[in-house]
Formats: structure tokens, C-alpha cells, sequence
């Protein structure tokens, strides 16, 4: 296990021959992607739209989880960050929606810092717990605050507009969240071939060899925390400007746990697995949409199995 | 707030205590033993409720709703989600025992939602009443009044910590749990089952954890399927501040958690919705200045 993983990580290093039996469906799947709206109807826009909200999510989640092996239960709170931080500005203090996002990727930074860098010296499962309570914390808090609408949540939150054009229906957000998906698949890309993503996954083996050939690894963790973090902000922005309104039950622990199914599902630490499953995560509640109060029961008989018979998910990485 | 205001709410923080400190107790069994945080506990407990509830409303009929029901209730409880526990560790986390880290957490995981799942399919999200004829009648200590159920509720959860004391320090099997948790390969070299040891360390962990749920159904007089997971965070809290894998600082970890909570709820600008959020306050700071505990050993890093 340990010497294939030296071999590939070593290849990786070597100049790389584009392998088209990876390319060629992605373009194939880009394609169909771009051309969607056009044919179908409002439903299948719609939840086609969640399904990109999910691949960003996952993707973002991927680096925390995939890439550097930490397992974080509060996701949902970095992007309850997001969306409240735009909403509150655009819709209590008049701002423009796109200079809110800078605000917002700022405002998870600091979050990702108070509750990182303390945490992340320590064992992974306490981070968990920590991750789990934060999440926790971020929603009591956004139930009790005034400036947040309390439990009936925050409305009005403003369109955004650009170059004269707002975005208002649902197929002018599928294309932002289009935007948005391929925008993170690429910065995913770029960090997973970087010194950075490499010492997140010495990290991952093995935190003391990583920490032995000179890679600090408490700073590896965080930027891998925070980087998962600002995606999950930026997610979060678009979604309160598609809603116009969020409310807390929006990012509650159920939301954190289907955004880990989809990464898990798919494959932990490789890009076309990880969409493949938030696909699959936002496909999940249409088709059991009879299941009623069986599903949550069914997500989660399907997180462990996958656990127990597909440990690396559905589309592995094969560095695995 | 008046001083018996604050001496009350002490009291009441005492006997909420008490039962973290026997679900932390359980958590900390486990993880002493294969130094996994059992995800699922807080759902054992909630399972916990619920059997006990079942078994309450069927004895009922015979024996009444008074002691002998909560105690009947209590004991077939334990049994029935201790071996819960049982069934959990052989399906669940034991083919997941050489696995990376991360993968056992989310097993973990898994597993808790299935429990809460299961739970939810079939109560249907509904709060159930758990209704005992147990009453308020107690003794009044000055201006503070102690109801006799409290009273025996933290008794019988110090019965169960001290007869969890005496069975790890005294017995064979006590012994063998605590030698698996220092070495499990140096076990299984003595000849100790292993698997074994860590059957029963789960079925006690859950026994105790159905015990916690049982009781605090009968003081609160309801129970819910969402009640697991908010009290596994709190045990796990409570395991912290003890000091996680120490059986005495699960004890004190619980009980000082149910005063640190009674007493936040009592603080001005704090008040019960933000109760929650100063429990997780309380365990961020104790990971950053006191990651050992209070009654901890500082662990050595699994490599």
C-alpha cells in the first residue's frame, strides 16, 4: 500500500500525458452540463442546480476531509457563514452581493482560525466532536440573534445583478453555480498537485513521517480547514442570493452529515468521485421522496455500508 | 437572582450531573478500550429511553407506575441495549478495526445515524410522555426542595459508577478490559480474548448509557428521538473535562458539567438558549488549555 503510494506520488512529479479516458468524458459531461437548461424543464433545472451547490460543498469538503484526513461534523456551519454574512449585508445594509462574498470568504477565515487553530494540534477524533459542536453553536447562534431573523430566518435578501443583468430565474443560477462548480474543480486541481496538497496527504498517511521530513503540520491542517472553509462560504453566498431567504434549519448537523455522504460516496480525495457522489447526494431526496421519515434511516444505512463493503467509495482514488 | 434561586439551580445541576456522568462513563470505557469515540452513544442512550419507555408502559400494567415499573423498566433496558451495544460492535466497528482512523470515525458515524434513523421511522419525530406516578413530593432543605425521584435517580446512578469502579479495579475481566487498553497486542499475547473484552466493554458502556437514558426519561417525563445527540456531545464533554479514558474523571467531568450548566443557565446574557453553546465553549477551552482533563493521563499518540 505504501509503496504504491510512494510510485504514484513520485509519478506525479514526472511532466503528465493528459489521459483523455478521463477527459474526454469530463468535456462529454461539461457539455451536457452547459446545454442542460435549454431542454429541460424547471424541475430538472432546479434540482440539477442543487446538485452543482453540492458538488462545490463536497468538493470543498473533500479538501478537509479527502485531501488532509481531518473529519469535520460542522461543514454546514462555514457555510451558514456564507450565506448569513451576504444576507445580512445585502439585505439589512444595501451592500452589492459581489462585494459581500469577499466579506463573507474573510468572515469563514476567521471562523475556520478561532476554531481550528486550537483544535487541529489535537487527535482527529476530538476534532470531530469540536467540528460537531461548533456546528451546533453556529446554528443556536444564528436561532438567537436578532440580526440574523432568528428561528424564522433571514428575507429580502437582494438579487444579484451584473453588467445590468440580474439573476433571477432558476436557470440564470444554475449557470452561476456552474461557474461556481468548475471554478472550485480547478482550484481544487491546482492545490491537489501543489507542494501544499502533497503535505496534506503526508499528512493524511502519516502526521509524524510528515512531520519528520520538515512539513509543519499544524499549518498543513489549517489551510486545508480553511481553504475547505472559504469554498463552503462562497457556496453559501450564492445559495442565500438563489433563496432570497435562510433560515437556520438550513444548516443544521443533517446537512453537514449529506455533504460527508457525498464525499465519502464518491471516493475521499479524488475530484471526478467526489462530484460523482454530491451528484448523487442531491439526487437522493427526489428519488426517496416517498420514504417520508425512513430517510434519514436510508442515508445513513447508506453511509455505513458504504463504509463496510466500499470503504473508498463508489469511484476511488487509486493513490488510495 | 436570589441566593436560594442559585442554590436550587445547583442542586438541579448536581442530579443532571449525575446522569453525564454515567453516559460519560460509558464513552470513556470505549474509548479506553479501542480508543474510538463511539459516535453512537448518544444514540444508545436515546435507544435507552425508548426500550425502557416500552418495557414501562407493558409492566405497568402488573406493577404500577410507581418504583417498581421505573426499576423493572430500568434493569430490561439495560439488558436489552447492552447487547445492543453488543451487535453494534460485531457488525459495525469490528471489521473496521485495522482500517484508517478516519474511516472507523465515519463507520461510527454511520452507525449513530441508523440508530437515530431507525428511531425517527418509527416514532415518527413525536414526543413520547413518560409518565410515572413518582410525583413531586420530596424534602425541603432550607429553601431548597429535593423531589425523592432526584434523590433516588442520582442514588442509582452512583450505585451503577461504583459498581463500574469495583468491576474494572477488582475483577479478572476488569482487569483484562484495562490491560486491553494499555496493549491490545500485548493482550492477545497473555492469552486474553480480545474480542471479547471489547464485547463486554461495549455492552457495559451501552448498559450504562440506557441506564442514563431510563432515568432521565423518568425525570423529565418525556422522551424523543433527537435526545441522543445533543447528550452524546454533552457526555463526550463531560469525558473531557474528566479526563477521557479515566473512569473517576467521567464521575467528575459529568458532575461539573451539570453545575457549569446550571450555573451558565443562571448568568445574565447567558439564559437557557444559549446553555448549548457555553457547554461547547467550555470543552473548546478545555482542549486548547487542558487537553489531558482534570483526572487524565496525557495519552501518547497511536502512531
Amino acid at each position: 500500500m505504501m509503496t504504491d503510494e510512494v510510485r504514484s506520488m513520485s509519478a506525479t512529479a514526472q511532466p503528465r500525458l493528459i489521459r483523455w479516458s478521463v477527459v474526454l468524458p469530463g468535456l462529454a459531461a461539461l457539455a451536457c452540463a452547459l446545454v442542460l437548461p435549454q431542454f429541460a424543464n424547471a424541475y430538472v433545472t432546479e434540482v440539477a442546480t442543487t446538485a452543482l451547490l453540492y458538488v462545490v460543498l463536497c468538493l470543498g469538503l473533500n479538501i478537509v476531509v479527502g485531501y488532509a484526513g481531518l473529519l469535520d461534523l460542522g461543514y454546514a456551519a462555514f457555510f451558514a457563514v456564507g450565506a448569513y454574512t451576504s444576507g445580512i449585508l445585502t439585505a439589512e445594509f444595501g451592500f452589492n452581493f459581489w462585494l459581500t462574498i469577499p466579506v463573507a470568504m474573510a468572515a469563514a477565515c476567521v471562523a475556520g482560525i478561532i476554531i481550528g487553530a486550537p483544535t487541529l494540534r489535537l487527535r482527529s477524533d476530538y476534532l470531530a466532536i469540536v467540528t460537531l459542536g461548533f456546528g451546533e453553536i453556529v446554528r443556536i447562534i444564528a436561532r438567537n440573534l436578532d440580526i440574523t431573523g432568528g428561528a424564522s430566518g433571514l428575507i429580502g435578501i437582494e438579487r444579484p445583478e451584473i453588467f445590468g443583468f440580474r439573476l433571477m430565474q432558476v436557470q440564470h443560477f444554475y449557470y452561476a453555480f456552474l461557474v461556481l462548480a468548475l471554478l472550485t474543480a480547478f482550484v481544487c486541481l491546482s492545490v491537489e498537485r501543489s507542494r501544499m496538497g502533497r503535505a496534506w496527504f503526508y499528512v493524511r498517511y502519516d502526521e509524524d513521517a510528515a512531520a519528520g521530513i520538515g512539513i509543519n503540520r499544524v499549518t498543513a491542517k489549517l489551510q486545508a480547514y480553511m481553504m475547505g472553509a472559504v469554498i463552503a462560504s462562497v457556496a453559501g453566498c450564492l445559495y442565500a442570493a438563489k433563496m432570497t431567504a435562510i433560515s437556520p434549519e438550513s444548516f443544521t448537523f443533517n446537512q453537514s452529515l449529506l455533504i460527508l455522504l457525498g464525499v465519502v460516496l464518491g471516493g475521499m480525495g479524488r475530484i471526478p468521485g467526489v462530484v460523482l457522489g454530491a451528484v448523487l447526494v442531491a439526487l437522493l431526496p427526489e428519488v426517496l421522496r416517498g420514504a417520508g421519515t425512513y430517510r434519514p434511516l436510508v442515508t445513513a444505512v447508506a453511509l455505513l455500508a458504504i463504509m463496510l463493503f466500499r470503504p473508498n467509495g463508489l469511484w476511488p482514488d487509486k493513490r488510495v | 437572582m436570589t441566593l436560594d434561586l442559585l442554590i436550587q439551580q445547583l442542586v438541579n445541576g448536581l442530579i443532571v450531573g449525575s446522569f453525564y456522568a454515567l453516559i460519560a462513563l460509558g464513552y470513556s470505557m470505549v474509548f479506553g478500550v479501542i480508543k474510538l469515540l463511539n459516535f453512537a452513544h448518544g444514540d444508545i442512550y436515546m435507544n435507552g429511553a425508548f426500550v425502557g419507555l416500552i418495557v414501562f408502559s407493558f409492566v405497568g400494567i402488573w406493577v404500577g407506575n410507581g418504583w417498581l415499573g421505573v426499576v423493572c423498566a430500568l434493569l430490561m433496558s439495560m439488558l436489552v441495549v447492552g447487547l445492543l451495544g453488543v451487535v453494534i460492535e460485531r457488525f459495525a466497528y469490528r471489521p473496521m478495526r485495522n482500517a484508517p482512523r478516519l474511516s472507523i470515525l465515519i463507520t461510527a458515524l454511520g452507525a449513530s445515524m441508523v440508530l437515530n434513523g431507525t428511531a425517527l421511522a418509527l416514532t415518527g419525530g413525536r414526543h413520547y410522555a413518560f409518565n410515572t406516578d413518582l410525583g413531586f413530593a420530596g424534602v425541603d432543605i432550607s429553601t431548597v426542595h429535593i423531589t425523592y425521584t432526584q434523590m433516588v435517580l442520582v442514588a442509582a446512578s452512583i450505585a451503577l459508577m461504583a459498581g463500574m469502579q469495583a468491576f474494572v479495579s477488582r475483577t479478572m475481566y476488569g482487569k483484562a478490559m484495562r490491560a486491553v487498553s494499555i496493549d491490545m497486542g500485548a493482550s492477545r499475547l497473555m492469552g486474553i480474548d480480545v474480542d471479547r473484552v471489547i464485547a463486554l466493554t461495549f455492552f457495559m458502556g451501552s448498559a450504562l448509557a440506557a441506564g442514563g437514558g431510563v432515568m432521565a426519561g423518568a425525570y423529565y417525563g418525556s422522551v424523543h428521538f433527537f435526545m441522543g445527540f445533543i447528550m452524546g456531545l454533552k457526555a463526550f464533554t463531560a469525558a473531557v473535562i474528566g479526563g477521557i479514558g479515566s473512569v473517576p474523571g467521567a464521575m467528575l467531568g459529568g458532575l461539573l458539567l451539570g453545575l457549569l450548566e446550571a450555573f451558565g443557565s443562571s448568568l445574565p446574557f447567558v439564559g437557557s438558549e444559549w446553555r448549548d453553546v457555553f457547554v461547547f465553549g467550555t470543552l473548546i477551552l478545555f482542549l486548547v488549555f487542558k487537553p489531558t482533563g482534570l483526572l487524565g493521563r496525557s495519552v501518547v499518540e497511536r502512531v
